[in-house]
């Protein structure tokens, strides 16, 4: 019984695999490089999806020309400036740094930046008042008071 | 000082609530063009009804629509009648880009539903439509007299939409 479901697993997986793997390499740095490329470039027609995953004519069609110009010998810059002067910088899921973009890839690490200086000015806050009036958690009025008393008791 | 402090978290919210309050409702869908503003990209195709006549851009005079559509496209034929009127009764320039498609069934479907357009160049690999960044037909531009790309609409042309783009080319016009 599981010697049969492994079997049955086992052609599932050829038959995914045949489906995706139908462009052929010179070499296999080119074959990563396109990989890569093909998992962060995004679909322009189904916007949750990068061109490796989608099934659309769209992503087929970028797909080809990615492998299209990894044959010809195109660097990666290339390739991403081809795509992005014609779809836009919707295309990469990983926007380029822009005066555009400061924020979305800034913008996080400021706000935990600031975050941190809120709760070292709030801590410090609290000790320093902690600090000036001492533990004992007596009004002002009440410290006067035992001043004296502790003085009367010094004196005699 | 402190009582600053203590009002700038209600900011942020507030803040980031009117930010993401904006985006509600927007088409997601719609992403803007970077061809916007440039010339129309060069190619050598085919025209659709002559296969030994080769057109390029020069061929395109603005201004004009130019129309991407298929015959496997069912938002092409839902527009078809409105592009049919605004060639006839408006005699607004329309250039036709057949993305994708066959040449016989494109024949057919303009004898059947009439042709619009002022001349159709035949695109059967996407090249063209690839240098236009087209993502989904049908697709209409606006080419304006010097041959640079001014408006892009993505999906169908109505009447609603078609008002948007005649003053859209009349805004062209008055520049």
């Amino acid at each position: 019984m599981r010697a049969l479901l492994a079997v049955m697993l086992l052609l599932c997986a050829g038959v995914a695999q045949a489906a995706i793997d139908t462009y052929e390499f010179n070499d296999e740095a080119t074959r990563e490089r396109f990989t890569a490329l093909a998992a962060e470039l995004r679909c322009p027609k189904c916007q949750n999806q990068n061109i490796a995953d989608s099934n659309s004519p769209i992503a087929k069609d970028l797909r080809d020309e990615l492998h299209r110009m990894l044959e010809t010998g195109a660097s990666d810059d290339e390739i991403v400036d081809f795509m992005v002067t014609r779809y836009g910088e919707f295309v990469l899921y990983r926007p380029r740094m822009s005066n555009q973009t400061y924020l979305l890839w800034y913008g996080p690490a400021a706000l935990l930046v600031i975050g941190i200086v809120v709760v070292l000015v709030v801590s410090g806050k609290r000790k320093s008042k902690a600090g000036a009036k001492g533990d004992s958690g007596l009004s002002e009025q009440e410290q006067q008071r035992l001043d004296e008393l502790l003085k009367q008791d010094k004196d005699q | 000082m402190r009582r600053l402090l203590v009002l700038l978290p209600l900011a942020l919210f507030i803040g980031l609530g009117l930010f993401l309050w904006n985006g509600i409702g927007k088409d997601t869908n719609t992403i803007p063009s970077p061809l916007l503003n440039k010339p129309m990209p060069s190619f050598a195709l085919t025209s659709l009804y002559d296969e030994s006549r080769v057109v390029s851009a020069a061929d395109i005079k603005g201004p004009a629509l130019l129309n991407v559509w298929a015959t496997w496209c069912p938002t092409c034929k839902q527009e078809h009648a409105q592009l049919n009127k605004i060639a006839q009764e408006e005699g607004v320039t329309i250039y036709g880009v057949n993305y994708k498609d066959d040449r016989a069934k494109a024949k057919v479907w303009l004898e059947k539903y009439l042709d619009p357009y002022a001349l159709n160049v035949f695109d059967p690999e996407g090249k063209l439509g690839l240098d236009l960044g087209v993502y989904g037909a049908p697709e209409t531009y606006i080419i304006d007299a010097q041959g640079i790309i001014r408006y892009k609409h993505v999906g169908e042309v109505n009447q609603r939409v078609w008002e948007q783009l005649r003053a859209e080319m009349q805004k062209l016009g008055a520049n």
